[in-house]
């Protein structure tokens, strides 16, 4: 007999507005507190003590527009929210500033949520959604030099992109950047060279988030249609399709893998989260608490196993904070 | 008393006699505990004891037969042991018949499962015997199948009648299924529903039981029946009777209990399954641990049944639905709302009567919001199941509106199209209780078909204004209609009338006689539908009559359209008002239509409307006719 799934651990109430992106910070040591920051449709990132489950601060950074982008850069001292203002603003919060201390105009209209990746210390990578319709610009951080520009070949018509990821293969070399675009595909860009290495098409509809493995160099995508999209990276750095799922409803909004590799989550248009583990993509738990749908999931980042714990955060103004699976 | 083998031609009788003076004095105990292992083990394979044993038996005098076959029945260890012991005793002894397939069944209820085994087994055993077994479990079902058993025999007694015919059906082989199946079936399905009336649970189980094994013997390809009780120890005991295990194979040896030897057999039997399963053991874990760890597997699922697809609600209360559609600026709602609103009126129709006026003109006025598929049909579906439900205010709102200001065309034809459909509605018998409209026809108007025999007239004309419907719902063709009352009669004029009223009085963007002779056409053809559909209904006649001056009145019209619709007007008339009310209270009408009639045979540049009116004379003629040979 299979147990009803969990409720959630708490759920945290007062951003006022619909909750478009979130990430934790809890991996600092004690005393300091463990965090969680969102970014909200009215424009605040509120800074949320986990410990309370109260606000710790409101950061009011992108002209009441809605943010929809929020990075921790190495502790959650320093954070990159990206909003609809068309800027990137870094801040910095240490000792209870709030400052933004630098930020970055992208001059996209789009959704696209840039990504993040550190290279070495005191140095990211990230990547966005450029001016031009169907570009992507990576950018080095916090020196703001241009890496390159990625652009599909002419014809190529992929639309705007629609989701980003850096990472880093595990035999060290470049960082790669897999991009998903809005006719469907997924493609895997060389950035020294500045061009595509492989291109897979994975849905029929615009690819609303991706997540991707580097240690299996296995990925998933979710896209505004019923399936889900499993694709691996051979040897040959090329990309194919591994499996796919069909939900029950149509719609994904976030899909995220734990770090640990075990699990992932999905959160969707249904108002619902899916579990689903990942190395077979079996089917794990349904969470139904929302009554809006879920535009953002986000796996903790704590030290210790069993405290980890997953945010969802939804249109219906609330986050709510679940403890699954933490035993494994 | 010991038997001493040996002496061939001794007289059994007397052994008998004194058998059965001591059973029936009560003592079956003492005497056949010793009397029947005994004869056992002398019958396991000799046949002269047999023959002995079932001289012995058949000997007893009939007065404490009874007494001694309940003995042996009560004692044998098995019904193979029974069956060697008394032989076809019960086909030769009518009193050893009576008790074993009537008394020990049906009218007593105490005995063992185990002594129910042995009885059945036993007539199971022989062919002569198996035709018994039948007519046991016929005459078992027949009580079993009785209602007024159901109800007043005792509960113990009906699980002991099912148990035994479930012992029945797993004696029962594949010929004798098939030879008695129908009856099976017939007793099966008489029973099942006596039982399943009862008030006790225990009934309703032990029937649902028997039901299911009846009819999983019965139907072995196919279907079977599956009953949905609580199994416990009872229900799995019961079940458990189905299936016959398989006798025990007796090892010859040398005299001992047969117990020992059952237990015997079965050891050796065991042992072996268990060698079995020992290989098969160490097998598993090696391929466990050739197989990659699979940490998903870890990983146990929470139950999931809850996550089904995702499907807005459509409101439940006619009122809710008011609000939806009027102001909600949820757009999945009121999709569900729009589709969900006809079956809602056509519940609710006190509900509905209470808003009638007001949702027709919502639905009236609805316009398509989101791409919702068939939504003019759903639209239109909507607005007759409103009219039909509260006919009479929404009909005079309807016609009202079709001659007020602002309306668009399409909305004014919506208004005619709706009002023929709901008068098909009402106007025709009720099958079931709810008329059909299946999946939805878009036919475009079709033209006149081709029409050969100008005698054929009525089935001419019937096709004809067939055609001119717009048809949204196909009925099947039904030979007999369920009669009700004609609910178009008594509204029938509301739908006719206000029609028929304005059609001459222009307004500032509407002009019936002028531009829009389009909609006059369809205005002309709704109201031949109309009056064809009035036929039998009370005020047919005065319809006939402003009908017939409606197409005086119009009949120079332009538009061939317009005039094939007068046309049909004039058939309607003289097919729904019946012959005695034309000529008595229509004649000058009639007359002047007659004349037109013949000049637009002559004249009339379309070769349809020549023909309509062609026809519409030789009905004259007809009616004519059939008034002249009636005797007045």
């Amino acid at each position: 007999m299979a147990l009803p799934p969990p409720d959630p651990q708490f759920v945290l109430r007062g951003t006022g507005a619909a909750i478009h992106t979130l990430h934790f910070s809890c991996g600092s040591q004690e005393p300091a507190v463990p965090v969680l920051f969102s970014g909200s449709e009215n424009g605040f990132i509120h800074v949320w003590n986990l410990k309370t489950h109260r606000v710790d601060t409101a950061l009011d950074g992108h002209g009441r527009k809605s943010v929809y982008c929020v990075e921790t850069m190495g502790g959650k001292d320093q954070l990159l929210s990206q909003g609809r203002d068309q800027r990137i603003c870094l801040w910095d919060l240490a000792e209870g500033r709030t400052a933004v201390t630098d930020s970055v105009c992208t001059e996209n209209v789009g959704f696209c949520r840039c990504s993040l990746l550190k290279v070495a210390q005191g140095r990211w990578l990230m990547a966005m959604a450029a001016k031009a319709l169907e570009e992507v610009q990576v950018l080095e951080l916090p020196s703001k030099t241009s890496v390159c520009t990625l652009k599909p070949e002419v014809g190529a018509k992929l639309g705007m992109p629609m989701c980003l990821k850096l990472w880093q293969p595990s035999c060290g070399s470049q960082p790669l950047l897999l991009a998903g675009y809005e006719d469907g595909s997924v493609v895997l860009w060389n950035m020294s060279m500045g061009k595509a290495l492989s291109q897979l098409v994975c849905h029929q509809e615009p690819v609303m988030s991706l997540d991707f493995d580097s240690e299996k160099a296995k990925g998933i995508s979710g896209s505004s249609e019923k399936v889900l999209s499993i694709w691996s990276l051979n040897e040959q750095q090329n990309l194919q399709v591994y499996k796919t799922h069909k939900l029950v409803n149509a719609g994904i909004c976030d899909i995220t893998i734990r770090p640990d590799k075990k699990i992932l989550a999905t959160g969707g248009w249904d108002h619902r989260i899916r579990i689903f583990g990942w190395k077979n993509l079996k089917p794990l738990a349904v969470l139904d608490y929302h009554t809006a749908s879920v535009h953002a999931v986000s796996f903790s980042d704590h030290k210790i196993p069993s405290e980890r714990l997953l945010a969802a955060g939804s249109k219906d103004h609330r986050i709510s904070i679940w403890s699954i699976y933490t035993q494994t | 008393v010991c038997f001493i083998p040996g002496g061939l031609d001794c007289s059994i009788s007397f052994i008998s006699h004194v058998l059965g003076k001591v059973c029936v004095h009560g003592r079956q105990k003492e005497i056949l505990s010793v009397l029947v292992p005994r004869l056992t083990d002398l019958t396991k394979s000799d046949c002269i004891w047999q023959r002995i044993c079932w001289r012995l038996v058949e000997c007893v005098p009939d007065r404490w037969m009874e007494a001694v076959v309940l003995g042996f029945v009560q004692r044998a260890p098995g019904a193979d042991v029974l069956s060697r012991l008394l032989g076809n005793l019960v086909v030769k002894n009518k009193k050893a018949q009576f008790v074993v397939t009537q008394k020990m069944l049906l009218l007593q209820y105490g005995h063992t499962t185990a002594v129910l085994q042995n009885l059945l087994g036993y007539l199971a055993l022989d062919s002569l015997r198996r035709a018994l077994l039948i007519k046991v479990l016929k005459e078992l079902l027949e009580t079993w199948g009785s209602s007024s058993a159901v109800k007043h025999s005792p509960p113990e007694q009906q699980q002991y009648i099912s148990k035994a015919i479930l012992i029945c059906l797993s004696h029962l082989k594949e010929p004798e299924i098939e030879s008695c199946r129908q009856e099976l079936l017939t007793s099966m399905m008489e029973g099942v529903k006596c039982h399943l009336d009862s008030n006790l649970p225990q009934i309703r189980r032990l029937g649902m039981i028997v039901a299911e094994s009846i009819s999983s013997k019965i139907n072995t390809d196919g279907p079977v029946l599956k009953f949905q009780y609580e199994e416990d120890d009872e229900a799995r005991e019961l079940k458990s009777l189905l299936v016959q295990t398989p006798p025990f194979c007796v090892v010859p040896g040398p005299r001992d209990d047969d117990r020992n030897d059952k237990t015997d057999a079965a050891l050796p039997g065991e042992l072996e399954s268990n060698k079995k399963s020992h290989p098969a053991a160490p097998v598993k874990p090696e391929e466990e641990s050739d197989a990659e760890l699979d940490s998903d597997d870890d990983l146990i699922p929470y139950d999931m049944s809850e996550d089904k697809e995702l499907k807005t609600k459509a409101p439940v209360y006619i009122r809710d639905c008011i609000e939806v559609l009027t102001g909600s600026e949820d757009v999945d709602k009121w999709e569900a709302t729009v589709k969900a609103l006809e079956s809602l009126v056509r519940k609710n129709p006190a509900a509905t009567r209470e808003v009638s006026v007001e949702l027709a003109k919502i639905v009236l006025h609805l316009e398509e919001k989101t791409c919702i598929e068939g939504f003019v049909e759903l639209r239109q579906r909507a607005q007759v199941a409103i009219l039909t439900t509260d006919p009479i205010p929404v009909a005079k709102y309807l016609t009202s509106q079709f001659y007020s200001l602002n309306y668009s065309l399409r909305q004014r034809v919506d208004i005619l199209d709706v009002l023929v459909l709901a008068a098909q509605e009402l106007s025709y018998p009720k099958s079931h209780g709810k008329t059909k409209h299946s999946d939805a026809q878009k036919p475009c108007i079709q033209l006149l078909p081709g029409s050969d025999s100008s005698k054929d007239w009525r089935t001419i004309v019937d096709e004809r204004i067939k055609n001119k419907t717009r048809r949204f719902a196909m009925g099947q063709s039904q030979v007999e209609r369920a009669s009700g009352p004609n609910e178009f009669n008594s509204v029938a004029g509301h739908f006719f009338f206000p029609l028929i009223q304005h059609f001459d009085r222009p307004l500032t963007t509407f002009d019936l006689l002028g531009e829009d002779h389009f909609v006059l056409g369809r205005l002309v053809h709704t109201l031949a539908i109309l009056m064809y559909l009035a036929v039998n209904t009370m005020g047919v006649t005065a319809m006939g009559k402003a009908l017939l001056e409606f197409v005086w009145a119009l009949r120079f019209h332009t538009d061939s359209y317009v005039r094939q619709g007068l046309l049909s007007c004039i058939s309607s008339v003289l097919l729904s008002v019946p012959a005695e009310c034309l000529l008595e209270d229509v004649t000058e009408e009639l007359l002047e239509a007659q004349s037109w009639l013949g000049d637009v045979v002559e004249k009339d540049p379309d070769g349809d409307c020549r023909r309509l009116a062609l026809q519409n004379l030789l009905l004259m003629e007809n009616l004519k006719k059939k008034l002249q040979t009636v005797p007045s």
